[in-house]
């Protein structure tokens, strides 16, 4: 996948945006380093000064300068940090579910030092004032780098095109109606021919709304024996299939979201053969589960797309190693904890993902051998060179961007509680392998999980 | 039995002492007195989020003949059309004490929610398309007084199985008994993935003679502006029961109400083979039976209350 590098104004203005503290200054000692893009794979001190990666070096053989913490992380693996190109921050109109800081904490427990946040808030983020409100607030409350999406259309209703070169100097990352289609191909056609004029990716939320109307799960044999009405694979993907044409028509550099199904995946690939400038996610619940989860009517397993069938599951493992789909989003959707606490049918869709991510699919899929740790690491930290963002990476000179990870620490999910306001996650109860020690993001030390603050301190 | 959620829930043990128990109560029915004394003082709550006309009155008249006390809550003219949520409305409701709840629903699985935040026993009475076990075990009951047992029957079950709650809870009931059940309708009333169940899937009713029972579904006329169905006089050329579909050594059921001469012919609903109107009565007695369950199970931590309870006498 090439992004088409069509030209472009306003590319240089800052397009993520976090509160300030204290540059970061670590001495990390004997940890196994693992940075895949800058082929480092093997065990590193590292030193971090005002910030910056200051220096790599044999492990054992660094001393802290003065004003430095020394972290003995031997045994221990360091990453670059998590990019998310895909999470529900909630702010503005839906703090009780979710807000920036709140957010962005949990995304710091994760290992992420940047995350973009869809605008389907209340009110939509469809007008540039309402855009810098909320660019504001993040540069008060946010503990790493939020980028923001702008609504393609007035209010997501598909209808009218949002101001979209104002929004991005505004500080827009990229345009989406994320939570619903772009069902008129008319629309997005526009959308794509005006992205020329002010850049930013275009991110589609693909349904076809006539096949998935009333649709609560995955359509399929669970649905059936559980009489609730099914949302196919197929809506998903033919409108992949549709767009990818017209993004390859326009030359639009276009995102497909959350790809739930084996169809949607073989659409992307066929469209990456036609040369369309066109990329793919895919989210941790999707590669992890399955439609048997919805058996029990738990209202954490309904999303959208829904979970699907195993043989979906297996084709978005498949693709995403072969990197057919690009990178890792967590999709993160808080809710509130009565909002979730209805019958399925009436519950709101998404589960939480930031806190669990890494580990989840570190203890399915890399323990068991099916993902390697690098290309683990890779499609986590991908989505930045999507976004046309810099990339995390562990060499001198680098903004200090990592996540300290002890890959043998179990824990079991959501004991201890969460960083998330919310707790609608999919993966509570599990336990897991993988937990993130500390995350340093944008050059500062955004989190430390407690027990290992209090035996550094 | 603490619950009755779901016709998956009970094993055929479960089934038949229920059915035992529906069958002392029928009994009681013919007696002058129609009620047992057993039950005096509890308190059923029938919780009803959609419009029902024989489950309700059947539950109802049901709990009366058990001598409890028995509040209705429906949807219209209460706090549930003023938004309240179902916890919310669950938590008030028990407030009162209840001994048992019976709930209907739009949506499948709030039997199961409601069980989790009361202290009563709860009784599906339908949810969503999801279940109506105790249609299921009526049906059961009906069959097996005419049928003696159900191991090698062959019931086909025909019409909008995809939007059926009956048809899901029966296909599990009767597969428990030991009969074949082969859903049979349009493809896009009967989809093939409906196999899942243990249900042999039939487009046409080709070989509806091979079938011991016709169990009939009610057609929803909104299915025709859904685009599942062409017309209603396609649906009936195909997949009406009629005098010329109905053999003479067959049984036809239906769980009502009926659309007359749409997926059953006038002349068949009041044909010798039709069981509706005893499927009707059976409500009774079998919800009865249900209900000692969920009353007695629901206390059995208390031994208190169990000895204030006294079995119903089998026969």
């Amino acid at each position: 996948m090439s992004p088409a590098s069509s030209p472009r104004r306003g590319g240089t203005t800052t397009r993520l945006f976090s509160a300030s503290a204290q540059p970061a200054d670590l001495l990390i000692r004997e940890a196994h380093v693992l940075d895949p893009r800058a082929e480092i794979d093997g065990r590193h001190d590292v030193l971090i000064r005002g910030g910056e990666i200051a220096e790599l070096a044999a492990p054992g053989t660094l001393d802290a300068p003065a004003g430095a913490e020394t972290i003995e992380a031997a045994g221990k693996h360091l990453f670059p940090a998590f990019v998310d190109p895909h999470v529900h921050l909630r702010t503005p109109g839906q703090e009780h579910k979710e807000d920036l800081e709140t957010g962005t904490r949990a995304a710091a427990a994760g290992g992420y030092c940047a995350v973009i946040a869809m605008p389907n808030t209340a009110p939509v983020l469809d007008d540039p004032t309402l855009l810098r409100g909320v660019v504001a607030q993040a540069r008060e409350q946010a503990r790493v780098r939020v980028g923001f999406m702008a609504a393609i259309s007035v209010g997501l209703r598909g209808e009218q095109l949002t101001e979209m070169t104002l929004l991005r100097e505004a500080g827009a990352i990229g345009f989406t109606d994320d939570g619903r289609p772009v069902v008129s191909a008319g629309l997005l056609r526009r959308a794509l021919t005006y992205q020329r004029l002010c850049g930013g990716v275009l991110a589609l939320h693909e349904e076809d709304p006539t096949l998935s109307a009333g649709g609560v799960m995955h359509e399929g044999e669970v649905s059936a024996a559980l009489g609730l009405a099914g949302i196919p694979a197929i809506s998903e993907a033919t409108m992949i299939a549709r767009d990818a044409l017209i993004a390859k028509a326009e030359g639009g550099r276009t995102h497909f979201q959350h790809l739930s199904a084996r169809a949607s995946v073989e659409a992307l690939a066929a469209a990456k053969v036609n040369g369309a400038p066109v990329s793919g996610e895919v989210s941790p619940h999707h590669l992890l589960l399955c439609d048997a989860e919805v058996r029990s009517l738990d209202t954490s397993f309904k999303m959208n797309p829904p979970l699907r069938s195993e043989d979906d599951r297996s084709a978005l493992i498949d693709a995403l190693r072969d990197a057919t789909i690009d990178c890792i989003a967590t999709d993160h959707a808080p809710h509130a904890r009565d909002e979730k606490a209805v019958p399925f049918e009436e519950a709101p869709m998404g589960t939480t993902g930031l806190e669990t991510a890494f580990a989840a699919i570190y203890t399915d899929l890399v323990v068991p051998g099916v993902l390697t740790l690098s290309t683990l690491i890779e499609r986590l930290t991908a989505a930045a060179r999507l976004f046309e963002l810099d990339t995390p990476t562990i060499v001198p000179a680098a903004e200090a961007n990592v996540c300290l990870i002890d890959l043998d620490a179990t824990w079991r999910v959501g004991v201890g509680g969460y960083e998330s306001r919310a707790v609608n996650c999919c993966f509570a109860g599990r336990e897991l392998s993988g937990r993130v020690l500390l995350t340093a993001a944008g050059g500062q030390v955004a989190y430390r999980q407690r027990s290992f603050a209090l035996s550094a301190a | 039995m603490r619950h009755l959620l779901s016709i998956a829930d009970l094993e055929r043990e479960d089934i038949e002492r229920i059915l035992s128990s529906a069958a002392f109560f029928a009994d009681v029915a013919d007696r002058p007195i129609k009620k047992v004394p057993s039950f005096r003082g509890r308190l059923v709550i029938n919780l009803f989020y959609e419009a029902s006309t024989r489950t309700r009155s059947s539950f109802e008249l049901a709990a009366k003949r058990l001598s409890t006390d028995v509040l209705n809550v429906v949807s219209s003219g209460s706090s549930v059309e003023k938004g309240e949520s179902l916890h919310d409305t669950v938590s008030t409701l028990s407030a009162y004490g209840p001994d048992a709840i019976v709930i209907r629903s739009p949506h499948a699985g709030a039997p199961a929610l409601v069980a989790g935040w009361s202290g009563a026993g709860v009784v599906n009475a339908g949810d969503g398309k999801h279940q109506h076990p105790t249609q299921a075990l009526l049906d059961v009951y009906v069959l097996r007084e005419r049928l003696g047992d159900l191991d090698g029957r062959s019931i086909w079950i025909v019409g909008d199985v995809l939007h059926s709650r009956v048809a899901r809870s029966c296909a599990q009931a009767f597969r428990k008994l030991g009969a074949e059940v082969t859903f049979a309708g349009p493809p896009t009333l009967v989809p093939n993935e409906l196999a899942a169940l243990g249900c042999e899937v039939r487009h046409t009713l080709d070989d509806i003679g091979d079938a011991d029972v016709i169990y009939a579904l009610r057609l929803q006329h909104e299915r025709m502006s859904e685009a599942f169905l062409p017309s209603l006089a396609e649906y009936t050329a195909n997949y009406q029961i009629n005098s010329r579909r109905l053999k003479v050594r067959q049984l036809l059921m239906h769980p009502g109400p009926v659309n007359r001469g749409v997926e059953l012919s006038g002349e068949v609903i009041d044909a010798p083979q039709s069981l509706i109107i005893q499927q009707v009565r059976a409500g009774i007695v079998v919800r009865m039976a249900v209900l000692v369950e969920v009353l007695t199970g629901s206390h059995a931590a208390d031994p208190a209350v169990q000895r204030m309870t006294p079995e119903p006498q089998l026969a």
